[in-house]
């Protein structure tokens, strides 16, 4: 193990971090304005990676094109899960919320399980020739999914300090009441929050089947090193699950320098207990 | 499908012997749930640590894993309760001052690794091959067991319901439902939810023992992980959560459901069959959404001496409010 | 009835427990300065939430322009032209001024918000230096102003301030009544609850005295600063 196998190891980690990174601003978002871990977030991944994955197979379309197309379902069966469920649970305690997600990633996982069969699937066909940078190899997906990564976090960025819905989201997340009485139609930015979170998930789900596979299982299996991520952010800010993610990609993926790769997500658990232990508030800032 | 009568009653005594040992665990996700307010999903995890653990212990040397210590199937169920009350105690230890979704996580967490432990060490359980050959006490026969397994359930019953009308367990709703006036009463908080998610995890890992004596075979992938805890949070909130009575009323019907859904998924053309369990979890799935949206209290709601919201019920009461 | 901009008739409500208000009645006029005053407890700040639809009205009812708004949704209130300025956690931390202020315009579609926002850094210069500052590092005495501000950007009719001056120096407290005696000659009706009642009391036209969620007095700001009994007991001699 020299310089050049950690480098090899961080770029990885980058790689990783930035699907973490996508994941982790949804469950961010959402858990800012309601209160609750959402279970169902990997599953939400899934779902967008394997509707990118019927563009792709069906129409033969680039995965560019198909990613879209599976932020918009992710989009979508978010909000409906909302309006659906989520919804009508919402008054009593963010507990109760909890376990419905819980059961809904679940009825998510199986539906794409029936949908799609239980066998894995690729994205890619073949193998796609890494680029070489002197030792270092990064592969062409790999380039995309930082690039992609990189422009969708910059347009959630001018998102929430550009736009009306962007500015009233960060609002309801500091202070839901006061939100209200300002005359912020909670509603309608909960919803909007949903969309959102299930957007950028299902990108990361995208990104994570480029990178490896599509398995029904692929999302309820980052959904450990996601909250991690989002909890070494502080739970509810969204700019901090970015240092999150990219401390726990990069944590992960060096520990298989040590440690044999199946033990990728106790890193990412590790890492996050360390951090319950030091600080509970998260890295940035202590808010409460 | 002709009737085969004796073969109707073997399949009784397995469903029966099944539904109480999840019987068993409902309980104590009561215990840490339904009295105490704790959110626990890592209950698998719990639950492979006892079945190992009664493994390792009962069954005779070998080179393959860890032990086997060739002891007596008591000595099984007391190291089992005792290395998940350990665990429980450390996540515990971590957790229970944070707020409860860190638990949460911490819980699946925890589990999670257990997991990977269990299938990447080879020298503890034998890795993905498991541990095979653990024998049930007294008799092979089915029905003996059976009886053992019911009367570990009601002697849990007893033992649960008992903390749960005693000072203990009145303080454990009183927190639960108004934290800070249970502090102000100059009550420890974390020592009682502490106490109650070390006694809730025990109990799961008896239900894990009692499991791998049943079976007879334990591996990573026995259980479905991620499914086994999410069947026995629906069971407890069907039953109802918070009263004992509701958990194993719960357990019992779930299970039966859920094993009904194997005879409404068989019925599939064969091309689905391979599907059926995508199908059935999808069922069981929906049926939690139904019931938190529609009878969130359970069938057997909380007996509760005086007026007050309910982690389950307080749907309604909110509605009222 | 509709002589009054806001009339609460006989409110009994709280928030789902025992009842916090038991009979409060008030009226505020086109224009008018009114003042609560009252023990710690009292449910003054019940009160004005109640107009909000945050607390749940059993009995009674709030007439806003001569509109039945009893329990209606906050955004809808605020949409029909009356703010608030909740007691505590008053503003966005997390936000710049500017963004807070924006906020407070986020139901306005007319495109007047940079214009309002112009007129309410006239009234508080401070805030217009400080545009760019999250309003969370601010000083409490500014965040009081942020606060209002935003609660002035739709415009209203009438402004709800719940103890606008609450741990500010004596200073900044002249000043702070001084602000809401130009908002109200903007031709903005003013209610607001305060323990500086004797201050408050000076400036208002009328005032009510709110004991354990009813009505104890009732008269022109005058008129309670002359009462004797209302001065021992809340007043400080
Ligand atoms: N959000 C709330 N939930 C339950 N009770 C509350 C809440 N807010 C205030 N109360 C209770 O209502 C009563 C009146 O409070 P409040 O209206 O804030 O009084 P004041 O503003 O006159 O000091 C108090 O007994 C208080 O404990
Ligand atoms: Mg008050």
């Amino acid at each position: 193990m020299d310089v050049t196998d950690l480098l090899q190891l961080a770029i990885y980690g980058v790689v990783l971090g930035s699907i973490l990174t996508l994941g982790a601003i949804g469950v961010s978002l959402l858990f800012g304005i309601l209160r609750f871990s959402n279970f169902a977030h990997g599953d939400i991944m899934t779902l967008g990676a394997y509707a990118a994955f019927a563009v792709v197979s069906t129409l033969h379309a680039p995965v560019w094109l198909a990613l879209p197309v599976g932020m918009i379902a992710g989009a979508l069966v978010s909000v409906a899960a909302d309006q659906l469920v989520y919804r009508r649970l919402r008054r009593t305690q963010p507990v109760i919320l909890l376990i419905s997600s819980f059961g809904m990633a679940l009825i998510i996982r199986s539906l794409v399980q029936l949908v799609w069969g239980p066998q894995d699937r690729s994205f890619v066909k073949g193998i796609d020739m890494p680029m070489h940078f002197g030792d270092l190899m990064v592969s062409p997906q790999q380039l995309w999914i930082l690039g992609g990564t990189i422009v969708i976090v910059i347009a959630v960025h001018l998102f929430l300090t550009r736009t009306r819905m962007g500015k009233a989201m960060r609002a309801m997340s500091d202070n839901m009441d006061l939100a209200r009485v300002t005359g912020i139609d909670a509603e309608k930015v909960i919803v909007w929050t949903w969309a959102l979170g299930g957007a950028l998930a299902a990108a990361a789900g995208v990104f994570l089947a480029l990178d490896t596979r599509l398995t029904p299982m692929m999302g309820w299996s980052a959904l450990l090193p996601i909250f991690a991520a989002a909890i070494l952010g502080g739970f509810g800010k969204p700019y901090g699950a970015i240092v999150g993610g990219m401390i726990i990609g990069v944590a992960s993926e060096m520990s298989t320098a040590v440690l044999p790769p199946a033990y990728k997500p106790a890193t990412a658990f590790a890492v996050m207990v360390i951090m319950l232990v030091v600080k509970p508030n998260g890295l940035l800032g202590a808010r409460r | 499908m002709s009737i085969d009568l004796s073969g109707l009653a073997s399949y009784g005594v397995f469903l029966l012997t099944l539904a109480a040992i999840y019987g068993v665990v409902s309980l104590a996700l009561n215990v840490q749930w339904g009295m105490t307010g704790l959110f626990n999903i890592g209950i698998a995890g719990f639950y492979a640590i006892g079945a190992y653990c009664a493994a390792i212990v009962t069954t005779p040397p070998s080179p393959s894993h860890l032990g086997g210590l060739g002891l007596p199937f008591g000595a099984g169920l007391m190291v089992a309760m005792a290395v998940s009350g350990l665990v429980a105690f450390f996540v515990g230890l971590l957790t229970l001052k944070l707020r409860e979704d860190y638990l949460a996580i911490a819980t699946i967490g925890i589990s999670e690794i257990i997991r990977l432990v269990l299938k990447n060490e080879d020298w503890i359980g034998n890795g993905v091959r498991g541990i095979a050959g653990i024998a049930r006490p007294l008799s092979a026969n089915p029905l003996v067991y059976l009886a053992v397994v019911l009367l570990v359930l009601a002697a849990t019953y007893f033992a649960v319901e008992r903390a749960r009308k005693s000072p203990w367990g009145r303080v454990l709703r009183a927190l639960r439902e108004n934290e800070l006036g249970a502090q102000a009463a100059g009550k420890n908080i974390y020592r009682f939810r502490m106490e109650a998610f070390v006694l809730g995890s025990m109990i799961m890992g008896l239900g894990g023992a009692l499991y791998a004596h049943f079976i007879g075979f334990v591996s990573p992938e026995a259980f479905e992980p991620v499914f086994a805890t999410f069947l026995v949070w629906v069971m407890l909130i069907a039953g109802g959560s918070g009263n004992n009575k509701g958990a194993v009323l719960g357990a019992f019907v779930i299970w039966v459901v859920w094993s009904g859904t194997e005879l409404l998924t068989n019925q599939l053309p064969a091309d689905y069959v391979t599907q059926g369990s995508a199908l059935r979890v999808l069922l069981i799935g929906v049926l939690l959404q139904v019931i938190l949206l529609r009878r969130p209290e359970g069938l057997l709601p909380e007996e509760r001496p005086h007026v007050g919201a309910s982690p389950a019920s307080s749907a309604e009461a909110e509605d009222e409010a | 009835m509709s002589e009054h901009l806001l009339d609460m008739q006989s409110l009994i409500g709280g928030y789902g427990g025992n009842d916090i208000l038991k009979g409060a009645s008030l009226t505020v006029a086109q224009n008018e300065i009114v003042v609560i005053v009252g023990p710690n407890g009292a449910g003054k700040s019940t009160l004005m939430k109640s107009a909000f639809g945050l607390v749940k009205i059993r009995q009674g009812a709030v007439i806003f322009q001569g509109e039945d708004i009893t329990n209606m949704r906050p955004d809808l209130v605020v949409r029909r032209g009356m703010s608030f300025v909740p007691q505590e956690k008053n503003v966005f931390p997390s936000m710049t001024v500017q963004e807070n202020l924006e906020m407070g315009a986020y139901l306005r579609k007319d495109g007047g918000a940079a214009q309002q926002m112009e007129r309410i850094f006239e009234i508080f210069p401070r805030l217009k230096e400080r545009r760019k500052q999250a309003a969370g590092s601010m000083s409490g005495g500014e965040r009081q102003m942020v606060a209002m501000g935003r609660a002035l950007m739709l415009d209203p009719k009438l402004i709800l301030l719940d103890e606008p001056t609450a741990g500010l120096s004596p200073l900044f407290i002249e000043q702070t009544f001084e602000r809401i005696v130009e908002i109200n000659k903007l031709g903005i009706g003013v209610l607001m609850v305060e323990q500086n009642a004797k201050q408050a009391l000076e400036i208002a036209h009328r005032g009510y005295v709110l004991a354990m969620g009813r009505n104890r007095f009732e008269d022109t700001g005058a008129g309670l600063l002359a009462n004797r009994e209302i001065a021992e007991m809340f007043l400080g001699g």
